[in-house]
């Protein structure tokens, strides 16, 4: 059972309170948890990656363990701690609420 | 029609206000999408109670929302916006090539005659249809292949703002991008081409340019295709044929930038635009908010100032901030970017605050409801 904690405005787009829990087959990789995420929430598809292009949103990082995992490939694995669910991934907005310029 | 529903869309959310037919007493829903940017959302003119919603916001990119109860409860509906085919490039600021890229939707426009059916303005600028439900979106390509390499970016981005449709006839569409210009087609989309001689754009190296042209907001009267109007980031223009040709018809005008334009609901020749100083303060003249209106179809100009603020106003009202409703007589609603949101239930002899205090107005619609 792989652990995902969400940003508020994401949690709010999918419907859902405090963390998610996902079955994730291994490999357990970035793209693997949020490919798991978007099926089971698809008002997220296109908000953490473009969805054309798949990349990572410019104002969205990953972290987990206490390592930032952002710029990890993401087929690389994810740390044994996030595959056995002891530790969370957790998807986070850039901090700012007063608006930004268009990236 | 006995009822109005007001769409409005915020820098930080939407809202939904309802009243009968007097509208003296409105009702509030909202904010609803709490903190995003809703840039715009509209009725579908098939089925009022299918709203749609373009929701946006910089860190986690475009939503799509529909409502089929009228604003009470939204679902998310498709969000890939995939450019057909060989993607090119247009204009950078600086004059580079730049590939084109989707960023967000400006404006969302239903179909007429199908509540299936929704037309999507983006930025980068192009054009979008739906027509499951908004399930799936399909680029209209030769769009951008209509010297879209010469598009440059306004300040604001190369967005596609205004999608006028013809109730009579499906083939014919007429587009507004900044700061490229008009664009048309009457054949369903499958061939453009640019509608903007007459333009003048001093700001240009050639004013009378193909493309170019910072249009800001296009109108026209439901019944009157072939008669378009235009506020430009300056001059407020007129076509009577369709947009093929235009002339100015700015006349009195104490400013004639600005950005929204609308046309009374009941008489055609009766237009509404809101004056803006120009060309980097973009607050009314004087500091005093008034609405301009000619019933004589442009030229003629007179200030529309009861119940709207005469001192110390230097808010802006944006490209999609202003409506008309069909009652009679028609209503006339406009919001700006300081979070007032003003109505007329006289055809703007007379107007009223409904709100004062919402994020910044990016859009008003109003629906006429049964």
């Amino acid at each position: 059972m792989i652990r995902v904690v969400l940003p508020a405005p994401l949690r709010e787009l999918a419907r859902v309170e405090g963390e998610i829990r996902l079955e994730v087959e291994a490999p357990v990789t970035q793209r693997a948890v949020l490919d798991a995420l978007e099926a089971r929430f698809p008002p997220l598809r296109g908000a953490i990656r473009d969805p054309g292009t798949g990349e990572r949103r410019a104002l969205v990082r990953f972290f987990a363990c206490g390592k930032d995992l952002s710029h990890e490939p993401p087929d690389s694995s994810l740390p044994e701690a996030v595959a056995s669910g002891e530790e969370p991934l957790v998807v986070v907005g850039a901090i700012a609420g007063g608006g930004l310029p268009a990236p | 029609m006995s009822r109005v529903r007001l769409l409005v869309g915020t820098r930080k959310g939407a809202f939904i206000l309802e009243a009968d037919g007097t509208r003296k007493r409105w009702s509030v829903r909202g904010p609803h999408f709490a903190g995003w940017q809703i840039f715009h959302l509209k009725g579908s003119p098939a089925e009022p109670d299918r709203l749609w919603a373009a929701q946006y916001a910089d860190w986690y990119g475009q939503m799509i929302q529909r409502s089929d109860d009228g604003g009470r409860s939204w679902e998310p509906v498709g969000n890939a916006f995939a450019y057909a085919g060989e993607v090119g490039a247009h204009q950078s600021h600086d004059g580079t090539p730049r590939p084109w890229k989707f960023r967000r939707v400006w404006h969302l426009e239903p179909a007429p005659d199908d509540p299936q059916v929704v037309y999507a303005g983006a930025e980068d600028a192009a054009l979008f249809r739906s027509t499951d439900g908004g399930r799936t979106w399909s680029e209209f390509p030769a769009l951008r292949r209509c010297w879209g390499e010469a598009w440059q970016p306004g300040a604001g981005g190369l967005c596609l703002h205004t999608i006028l449709l013809d109730p009579a006839d499906p083939r014919w569409i007429r587009v507004a991008i900044s700061a490229a210009g008009v664009f048309g087609t009457d054949d369903a989309g499958e061939t453009w081409r640019p509608m903007n001689r007459g333009l003048v754009s001093a700001y240009l190296p050639d004013p009378q340019a193909e493309v170019g042209h910072c249009v800001h907001r296009l109108a026209m009267h439901p019944s009157r295709p072939e008669v378009l109007f235009m506020q430009k980031h300056w001059d407020v223009m007129r076509s009577d044929d369709g947009g093929k040709n235009w002339h100015e018809i700015s006349g009195n005008l104490p400013s004639d930038f600005g950005f929204p334009i609308e046309v009374h609901a009941h008489e055609p020749e009766t237009l509404y635009v809101v004056p803006i100083k120009a060309d980097t303060e973009r607050f009314p003249p004087e500091g005093k908010l008034r609405v301009y209106r000619s019933r004589s179809g442009g030229g003629e100009w007179e200030p529309l100032a009861r119940g709207l603020p005469q001192e110390h106003c230097y808010v802006n009202v944006l490209r999609d901030a202003m409506a008309v409703d069909r009652l009679d007589p028609c209503g006339v609603y406009f919001g700006t970017t300081g979070g007032q949101l003003y109505a007329s239930a006289d055809g703007g002899e007379t107007w009223q605050a409904l709100l004062r205090d919402l994020p910044a107005v990016l859009s008003v619609e109003a629906q006429a409801l049964p």
